[in-house]
């Protein structure tokens, strides 16, 4: 009846997992309770839960992301707590759970942080800054962002029921094959990641589409902004290279489920393969998540030193560089498999291209400062501790590059420090950079300055406190994910990197202080103009927070930094253009069918970790009624009438006026 | 996702669209929706041309890995493999027709058409699930070797795709029956029939690469 669960599956005799899990499912039911009872439950399926908007989709993508951060960061906590009590002793975490920890840290971060971060962001502003109304396909939007949703609940509900994967962050057979990983953990992991990957997937169809497709009149190719080149970067190769993902874990459950041999020692099956097909996803991967932080650094660059970004073309040409480099190197992630010498050398040096293209960004980001008035708002240091971190980053890829020195650091904690200085250096500072600029352009206020350079420099040092350390341990041959340890040498750095995580929590804590404060102060920080740093892409030229359809009359673009030009020609003719004459807007209606298929997919998802077989297909089948529902509806759009844009329009046109007074023409 | 081309219908007109690269302006907004509409599945196409792609690879890999168990050679049929191959051609140039049938409001030659597509997909079905259980019986299932294992997901995945078309098909018929030729059930059929022709292109491969190399004697 219930496939393989039974009672013994919850973890009674491990508290930790157990007493996390009642708590943040506590948690999360007192929250629905509490909204129901205030009776917010209408307005939030209203505005939220079914909204088809790309601002509300994104905006609910950046507060999963958040929410899994702390849940993923509670995980680092207790791995580098449990390196540095393990010093000569068995530590406070069992080998079993310290596994499925390290795990789980690995799979929440890329997965449920990092992609939700940056689909969240290229959600809310792509449509802006390429001046339209929305993305190509509203509601598939939708069914995206609640089945990435779906697999970010399966992996969180591993820690009560069952208990996840102790592979790694990638389940590298055979050690995740049925044989050696006999429990649920690697099909949860396998599931969360199929249904999480079709929204992934279904995300980058809808924006290669919107982004190729919808367009202002005049936005051309080569007038979009940097951060939409590079969010058509990264959905390029979501749709290239999710597929690749899909099918290896494909593969993998069918070696798990039906005793299939992919990638089984016996039969022919061949492991290696799972290496190639793995890595031919996952390093695309890197960059899918990299290239719009570059492209939200290339926009806070540009806007904080009053200037255009230096080199636009050779910005553009670097970033679909990269994107086609990024599927030739995938080899590197297993030079120790022993290809030889030649395949071994074209990866080695394919990779130590990448940083070409790479290396080209950095002058122009730098050399965008250069000769400019730079302001030092928070999004600026958040820019520049980025330069700085990721340049480290940088080298020590290129050293990772070389087989022979690979050969010795691979496995080894040094590299651990290496990809966590890009992830971090460059991806969460450039998602936390994008956060706090385009934050009043969601929410119509501005974040604390003070708290906001705080939680920076929190961040900033506690990196380097707890990666540094990271890097000398690897040098000096620890590996990765040790449970326990004798070495004295290594002992006094691990403590020095738990000193560093610790700094990070003040870090994070801080972010969440500035949040609540920000919100508290939210009259004096109001963005009345829709324009508070003096920005240069059309997100700005439009009111804090935007109307349902964004632009009353879609902009007419002339340039790069189409808003800057507009904003200097009202400058001199000193006053806004004339007013635009006003007419009905039709927006597409909201729909329950992302949310409903979603909820069909976590059953799905749990019937088939659990081998729950009628459940399956009454899920299936679920799915399947509720798109046939959604075919059938009859009225998918509603009308805004020409007034009530008028109406909406006209006040954003009269504080731009009051704003506009203010202004001086730049030179 | 109707919602899709007013963007540059609504625009301002005039001189600043010169060069862009959206839709020209001259098109209505229902055929803008149509091509981006199409333009949309056909990306979702190619993403899942790139998943066969790794099925393929696989495959390419496994091939000689037989176990001892038997090979391609000992196990394909051509002539079932031509009868297949026959009954998807068919059934895709029934779909064309019955897409013709569809912009012409021809009911009869539409249901007629769909008709048809969906018995030849059938057919093809019925073919291929006859063809594994008679390699399994033989002892031959997919758990026999890494080989078996890579043929079965490969050919299994088209299989699984046309019976999800055939889901696809019947739903389509339904739809025009009960809304009739809207241009959104058009935008829909358009994406079916690109579907549909797509599994015609991934098995030609599947024939060529698996069927006639797999009895090829080198």
């Amino acid at each position: 009846m219930l496939g393989k669960l039974t009672w013994a599956d919850i973890p009674l005799d491990q508290p930790i997992p157990l007493i996390a899990g009642v708590a943040a499912f506590g948690i999360f039911g007192l929250v629905i309770v509490w909204v129901l009872l205030k009776g917010w439950g209408p307005y939030l399926w209203r505005e939220w839960i079914t909204s088809v908007d790309h601002k509300h989709i994104g905006t609910m993508y950046v507060f999963l992301a958040a929410v899994m951060l702390l849940r993923g960061f509670v995980d680092a906590l207790m791995m580098r707590s449990q390196q540095a009590l393990a010093f000569q002793s068995p530590g406070y975490l069992p080998p079993d759970h310290y596994n499925q920890i390290f795990s789980a840290h690995g799979t929440l971060m890329i997965f449920f942080v990092a992609m939700p971060f940056v689909i969240g962001l290229a959600n809310i502003i792509v449509p802006l800054q390429l001046g339209v109304r929305d993305v190509a396909f509203p509601t598939l939007n939708s069914v995206s962002f609640w089945l990435t949703a779906t697999g970010a609940l399966l992996v969180n509900l591993s820690l009560v029921v069952g208990e996840f994967a102790k592979t790694g962050w990638l389940p590298f057979p055979p050690l995740s094959g049925i044989t050696y990983s006999p429990g649920v953990g690697v099909d949860y992991y396998l599931w969360s990641l199929q249904i999480s990957g079709v929204g992934t997937l279904l995300t980058g169809v809808n924006f290669v589409t919107t982004i190729l497709k919808l367009h202002a009149p005049g936005m051309t190719y080569m007038r979009m902004p940097v951060f939409t080149w590079t969010v058509f970067a990264s959905m390029l190769l979501i749709v290239a290279a999710f597929p690749v993902l899909t099918a290896t874990l494909a593969m993998l459950i069918l070696d798990r489920y039906l005793g299939f041999h992919f990638f089984t020692n016996e039969a022919g099956g061949n492991v290696m393969m799972f290496n190639n097909l793995i890595w031919i996803w996952g390093h695309p991967e890197v960059y899918i998540l990299v290239l719009p932080a570059f492209g939200v650094f290339s926009e806070v660059f540009s806007t904080y030193s009053g200037k255009p970004l230096f080199g636009y073309r050779s910005m553009v040409a670097a970033t679909m560089a990269i994107c086609v480099l990024s599927f030739s190197v995938w080899l590197h992630h297993f030079f120790t498999m022993g290809a030889g010498p030649n395949v071994n050398a074209v990866f080695g040096i394919a990779s130590m291209i990448i940083a070409v293209p790479t290396g080209v960004k950095v002058f122009n980001w730098i050399f965008t400062m250069y000769g400019g008035r730079v302001r030092y708002e928070s999004p600026m240091y958040w820019g520049i501790g980025f330069i700085v971190t990721f340049i480290i980053a940088g080298m020590t890829g290129v050293l990772l590059a070389v087989p022979p020195a690979d050969f010795l650091l691979h496995n080894s904690l040094f590299l651990v420090a290496h990809f966590h200085n890009v992830i971090i250096g460059a991806i969460l500072f450039g998602a936390f950079a994008g956060y706090t600029y385009w934050f009043p352009k969601v929410f119509g206020f501005r974040l604390d300055e003070r708290l906001g350079k705080a939680a920076f420099w929190c961040w900033f040092f506690g990196f380097y406190l707890a990666f540094g350390p990271l890097y000398v341990v690897g040098l000096m041959g620890m590996t990765r994910r040790m449970q326990h340890y004798d070495n004295p040498a290594w002992y006094p750095w691990l403590l020095v990197a738990m000193v560093g995580a610790l700094v990070i929590l003040a870090g994070i804590l801080l972010q969440v202080a500035q949040l609540v404060v920000s919100i508290r102060n939210r009259e004096q920080l109001r963005d009345t103009t829709g324009d508070p740093w003096d920005g240069r892409a059309l997100e700005w030229s439009t009111s804090s927070p935007p109307p349902p359809f964004n632009f009353a009359v879609l902009p007419h673009v002339e340039g790069t930094d189409a808003y800057w030009l507009m904003k200097q020609r009202a400058i001199e003719r000193g006053a806004p253009g004339p007013e635009p004459v006003y007419q009905d807007i039709e927006m597409p209606r909201n729909s329950a069918t992302g949310f409903v298929c979603a909820f069909f997919a976590a059953f799905l998802g749990f019937a088939l970790i659990w081998q729950i077989w009628w459940l399956a297909i009454l899920a299936f089948v679920g799915a399947f009624a509720t798109f046939v529902v959604f075919a059938w509806r009859d009225r998918t759009e509603y009308r805004i009438p020409a007034a009530e844009v008028a109406r909406i329009d006209r006040e954003n046109r009269a504080s731009r006026r009051l704003a506009l007074a203010q202004m001086e023409p730049a030179e | 996702m109707s919602f899709a081309a007013r963007t540059t219908a609504v625009g301002l007109g005039g001189e600043g669209a010169a060069g862009a690269p959206s839709v020209p302006h001259e098109l209505s907004e229902l055929e803008e929706k149509r091509i981006i509409v199409g333009y949309g599945f056909w990306i979702f196409l190619l993403s899942d041309i790139i998943m066969f792609s790794s099925f393929f690879a696989a495959y390419a890999v496994l091939v000689d890995e037989t176990a001892g168990g038997p090979s391609g050679r000992d196990l394909f049929h051509l002539d079932i493999v031509a009868f297949e191959t026959a009954f998807l051609l068919m059934s895709s140039f029934a779909c064309g027709v019955a897409i013709i049938g569809a912009r012409a409001h021809r009911d009869a030659m539409y249901y007629g058409a769909m008709a048809v597509t969906a018995l030849f997909g059938a057919g093809f079905l019925f073919l291929e699930i006859r063809e594994f259980l008679g390699m399994i019986a033989a002892g031959a299932g997919p758990q026999r070797s890494a080989f078996a294992s890579a043929f079965f997901t490969l050919v299994g995945c088209h299989g699984v795709h046309v019976t999800l078309g055939l889901m696809w098909l019947l739903t389509m018929m339904a739809q025009v029956f009960a809304k009739g030729y809207r241009p959104d059930i058009m935008r829909r059929l358009l994406c079916f029939a690109l579907f549909w022709h797509t599994l015609d292109i991934i098995w030609v491969a599947i024939f060529t690469v698996v069927y006639l190399l797999g009895v090829v004697v080198v």
